[in-house]
């Protein structure tokens, strides 16, 4: 199966030297949803910038077939659509329903289908009520759901987000994940939360370091490093510590 | 905080706030010029000029007290200048100054209030404004909310650290100001990554604003006249 996503040997320094990436390999294949996980400063989110031109390091990357440089950007952010970790960063247009059809605009349709596309992608995520809102008065949740919104407009074949339940409460979250998982689309999840990664994702890898250095599924990589949720050892009311 | 509670009126229902907003930005043109070509502002003149914002702000059910109070923000300013035109002698002229500040204002506020600032900002586009400058009011505006939070959640920080009621010293002010400015700058670059990843390319595109109905311009002509006449019977 020809894979949506390849990257080979990629690496990547910030400006001041700091190394970043150190030689990434990653596939993802159509239908397969593939958490990152790791700790922070690894080089997970760093890695999925490159997937659409946000940054540019060494190495091999393509996206649909398309080989990720300048030439490709345009395309290349047609089909893979970012949902950044802070909503505020992402809804910048004065009301939802602007915000929504901003990548339809971009992508050269008509203000009339832009505006058909946003609305259906606000119903996709049960937002079409908040349309004619100012995202600044949405909840951390409706927001997320509008940023997802904005992305969805765009029909992507490839939907990354960054930390999706960053200042969501649980209920939020498992409305996410619930929404995620009817979506068609394939997925990369960057997260720290096992059981969101568990609920949405076939796969995942491990960042350490700029490098991935383990592949397998949500449960075994989470025991494997330790990243599994319970807080251990549990403290009792008298201070006795139960080993 | 001041741009919150215009925006909440701004987002409320009436037939003010239903109309055109470049209709209301012509009358507002229009109120403005006739105001600022007025030679002496005497009582019964203010009255005249103040009665179309009274009746605006009506029927647009914005709370009375609370509009008079935020339109006083232009009274330090005109009030200073006023009394240097009093203690020239020219008392006619500083009445006429701070009458007109204030009713100045006071139209201003009025249209605000009543549109929200995206229609307002479109109106400004569709009637010729630069769509640059546009842009920069607009992202102003959007991040304002952001950044007024931002600073809040610092204040707030500062607080739980034991910083007295909230004062700041000079020192710690400006250091508090440049953090927040280096958050900014982050948030920028942040917006920026977000406008490139849906195919921004150094242009933003909107979406189709409203158009004008019988109503709007009904209105529009309504508003002329009553300021004509207002600027006539003035003369």
């Amino acid at each position: 199966m020809e894979p949506l996503i390849e990257v080979r040997g990629l690496r990547f320094r910030y400006e001041d030297g700091t190394p970043a990436l150190e030689g990434v390999d990653f596939r993802l294949l159509p239908g397969e949803t593939v958490a990152l996980l790791g700790a922070n400063g690894s080089g997970k989110t760093t890695f999925v910038h490159h997937l659409n031109g946000l940054l540019t390091g060494e190495g091999f990357l393509s996206v649909c077939g398309l080989q990720v440089e300048k030439k490709n950007l345009p395309e290349i952010r047609r089909k893979i659509g970012l949902v950044f970790q802070d909503s505020d960063e992402q809804l910048f247009m004065p009301s939802v329903l602007e915000d929504v059809a901003f990548g339809p605009l971009n992508l050269g349709l008509t203000p009339e289908q832009a505006e058909a596309e946003a609305k259906k992608a606000l119903a996709e995520v049960g937002m079409e009520h908040a349309a004619a809102r100012a995202p600044y008065h949405l909840s951390a949740g409706e927001k997320k759901r509008v940023a997802l919104a904005g992305i969805l407009a765009m029909r992507p074949a490839i939907l990354v987000l960054d930390e999706p339940t960053t200042f969501l409460d649980p209920p939020a979250q498992r409305d996410l994940a619930n929404l995620l998982r009817r979506l068609p689309q394939a997925k990369i999840v960057v997260t720290h939360h096992i059981g969101f990664a568990r609920a949405l994702a076939s796969r995942a890898v491990f960042f350490e370091k700029g490098r991935i250095v383990r592949e397998g599924g949500v449960d075994e990589i989470a025991r494997e490093f330790g990243w599994n949720p319970e807080f251990s050892p549990r403290v009792p009311a008298d201070g006795r510590r139960e080993d | 905080m001041h741009h919150v509670v215009l925006e909440s009126w701004s987002r409320q229902n009436s037939a003010l706030h239903a109309r055109d907003p470049r209709v209301k930005i012509v009358l507002l043109a229009a109120y403005l010029a006739a105001l600022g070509t007025a030679a002496r502002m005497p009582a019964l003149t203010t009255l005249c000029y103040a009665a179309p914002l009274a009746a605006a702000a009506g029927m647009a059910r914005l709370p009375a007290r609370a509009l008079l109070l935020r339109t006083a923000v232009v009274l330090p300013f005109s009030a200073t200048f006023a009394a240097f035109s009093m203690m020239a002698g020219d008392a006619g002229r500083g009445e006429a100054l701070l009458a007109k500040s204030y009713l100045s204002a006071a139209a201003v506020l009025v249209v605000t209030a009543t549109t929200p600032l995206p229609k307002l900002l479109w109106g400004f586009e569709a009637l010729g404004f630069p769509r640059f400058l546009i842009l920069v009011v607009q992202f102003l505006y959007r991040y304002l909310f952001v950044i007024s939070g931002q600073a809040q959640h610092m204040r707030l920080a500062a607080r739980c650290r034991g910083s007295a009621s909230g004062r700041l010293g000079f020192r710690r002010a400006a250091g508090a100001i440049a953090v927040l400015f280096a958050r900014s700058y982050a948030r920028a670059e942040g917006i920026h990554d977000a406008m490139l990843a849906r195919g921004a390319a150094g242009q933003i595109r909107l979406l189709a604003g409203a158009r004008a109905g019988g109503r709007d311009f009904a209105f529009l002509a309504f508003g002329i006249a009553v300021i004509a006449a207002v600027r006539i019977w003035s003369l």
